[in-house]
């Protein structure tokens, strides 16, 4: 098994268009961390124009950890576009190639490609977003330095102090990844359908967009089935910053305000990721390779 | 000792039945020609000799194996090209065995990459990618990843697709070799009578899916047996005295064309005949019963 996914991984890194993701986010990211660099003092007083009257915030609110949830908040949405370019592409780009049925008349059973393949796509998908994380966080953290991190919410303020912080971004990318694992599954399921590499491609995105609208709407209707949709918990990373307080409303270190939501969260993302992968094998082992 | 034993498998793709009730054995060692039209079943056959599509009916045997329980055990004894060399653009030759070294269980030595590649005649370009190869450079490369693990069945579906004339002599050489030299059974298959008469031992000929006819190679091309196609200016005419002639009992029903199955010391004599009856005489061709066979099936498509 690991034999294939060395294979299928050397495939993923000798194709160029692999590079595109990659490329996508560092260019993303510096022209962000450019910008709030040479104008994000004007960018805080915007954000603090609310509260500036009740609120006197001391210390730097522009920190690198500030500058890595704001980029979380943008190219999370978007990531995942980027990995349905790799994972929708999987099999059914080896499919309109014809190495296909190169691949599945070696001694290795389908069940096997596709796992390896998966598991590659899967690997794939977490090195982006190694590079996500240390371009976002730790290159903000050298350019912008660190401080307490300071979030405006939709009606409160919440204040972390900043040895209390990396952590939560630790959690916040180890839940990332499993949502972004949902896309690649859900990229598989698409490329198992298909014999060529748009449509998988282009399904894979219009389901998460379609999905995502379902998830903000608050329509009643929709309203009992948001709970099972995907698109709903992928951006629960931003519990993670969210915190308890106490009595005095001070902030307890260490905690967590909503720990079953993340839990929730994983639970559901988890189950998909299953059931996605679950039936890509079970549609290619049924299939006839006739492309 | 049969290498391939397939009993009566059909596939059906909704109402077209690609292969129909196809039965047939393979010796140990043969060169196995599988002949028949583009669209006759052969890759179909060929997909379900490597459990790429599953039959609708029947069963496969390979090495004594059932290949539906022992698909594994058995793949890893067999190498082969299915239809189109397709590869992947962006890898190089070299790179293309070392992948499919590394899905083998064996292990294969990189000197084993090298030979293969001298083998096909690619060791010149071992390095460069895909993308720059003429077709026949990637049928060559298709046929070496083919051979990589040194299997001792070897599948080649027309294998000589897009091959120069002197490509497909190499390629024929190559086959010869690999079951004289090396005691490989290679099933081979083609639209070309004149390529699998040369390197067969064992012909079959499918044509819409059935098996048309089967046989030892030198049986089938007997000269003995020679068809001969007359050719002239009013075939009704010629027909008539062919008739009236002790040639009548050779005649062969036909839609087109007069055909007559003769022993070949009779051919001068039937030649007489018609010049002497005033036949506008254009040719007499002599075919083999196997070339006849296939170009009937062939004309009649």
């Amino acid at each position: 098994m690991w034999s294939l996914i060395q294979v299928e991984l050397y495939k993923i890194f000798r194709r160029p268009r692999t590079y595109i993701a990659f490329g996508a986010i560092a260019a993303l990211i510096v022209v962000i961390q450019l910008g709030l660099k040479m104008d994000g003092n004007s960018y805080a007083a915007f954000l603090m124009k609310d509260i500036n009257d009740t609120l006197t915030v001391d210390g730097k609110v522009l920190n690198g950890y500030l500058i890595c949830y704001i980029l979380l908040q943008l190219l999370l949405v978007h990531v995942p576009l980027l990995v349905a370019l790799i994972a929708a592409d999987m099999i059914s780009g080896e499919a309109n190639l014809g190495t296909l049925r190169l691949l599945f008349s070696t001694p290795y059973s389908r069940t096997h490609w596709v796992l390896a393949k998966f598991i590659a796509a899967s690997i794939y998908t977490i090195l982006l977003l190694i590079w996500l994380a240390f371009l976002a966080l730790f290159v903000s953290m050298w350019i912008f330095g660190t401080d307490d991190l300071f979030l405006m919410k939709s009606n409160y303020v919440v204040l972390i102090e900043q040895g209390d912080v990396l952590w939560r971004y630790v959690g916040a990318f180890i839940f990332a990844s499993f949502a972004l694992l949902t896309v690649t599954s859900l990229g598989f399921l698409m490329s198992s359908l298909s014999s060529n590499s748009i449509g998988p491609i282009v399904g894979t995105m219009s389901a998460i967009v379609f999905f995502t609208i379902l998830s903000t709407l608050n329509i009643p209707l929709f309203n009992v089935v948001k709970p099972y949709l995907f698109t709903t918990h992928m951006n629960n990373w931003k519990e993670f910053f969210d915190i308890k307080v106490n009595l005095n409303n001070e902030a307890i270190r260490g905690s967590i305000l909503n720990i079953a939501k993340i839990k929730t969260s994983l639970l559901v993302l988890t189950l998909h990721i299953i059931l996605f992968v679950t039936a890509s094998v079970i549609i290619i082992k049924k299939k006839d390779i006739l492309s | 000792m049969s290498l391939i034993k397939v009993q009566h498998i059909s596939k059906q793709f909704g109402n077209l039945k690609a292969v129909d009730d196809l039965s047939f054995e393979v010796q140990a060692g043969q060169v196995f020609g599988f002949l028949g039209q583009n669209g006759s079943g052969k890759s179909t056959t060929i997909r379900m000799l490597l459990s790429l599509i599953h039959p609708s009916h029947g069963s496969i045997e390979i090495f004594g194996q059932s290949i539906q329980k022992n698909r594994a055990e058995i793949l890893e004894q067999v190498g082969a090209i299915i239809e189109r060399p397709d590869l992947y653009p962006y890898l190089s030759a070299t790179e293309h065995l070392q992948l499919f070294a590394k899905v083998r269980k064996q292990k294969i030595a990189s000197g084993r990459i090298l030979d293969t590649l001298e083998k096909v005649g690619l060791a010149g370009r071992a390095q460069d990618k895909v993308q720059t190869f003429s077709l026949g450079m990637k049928q060559r490369l298709g046929i070496a990843i083919a051979l990589v693990h040194n299997p001792s069945l070897i599948i080649l579906d027309e294998p000589t697709n897009g091959l120069d004339p002197q490509g497909i002599a190499d390629i024929r050489a190559l086959i010869q070799y690999l079951a004289k030299d090396e005691g490989k059974t290679v099933f081979v298959s083609s639209h070309l009578l004149s390529e699998i008469e040369q390197l067969a031992h064992q012909i079959l000929i499918i044509h819409q899916g059935k098996k048309m006819v089967e046989g030892n190679t030198k049986e089938l091309l007997d000269p003995q047996k020679r068809i001969v196609q007359i050719k002239t200016m009013n075939d009704a005419g010629t027909l008539q005295v062919i008739v009236a002639s002790s040639f009548s009992n050779y005649l062969l029903p036909r839609k087109e064309g007069i055909f007559l199955k003769i022993p070949t010391y009779e051919i001068p004599l039937l030649n007489e005949t018609l010049i002497k009856a005033g036949v506008a005489l254009l040719a007499i061709e002599s075919k083999n019963a196997l070339e006849d066979y296939f170009l009937q099936i062939t004309s009649n498509a």
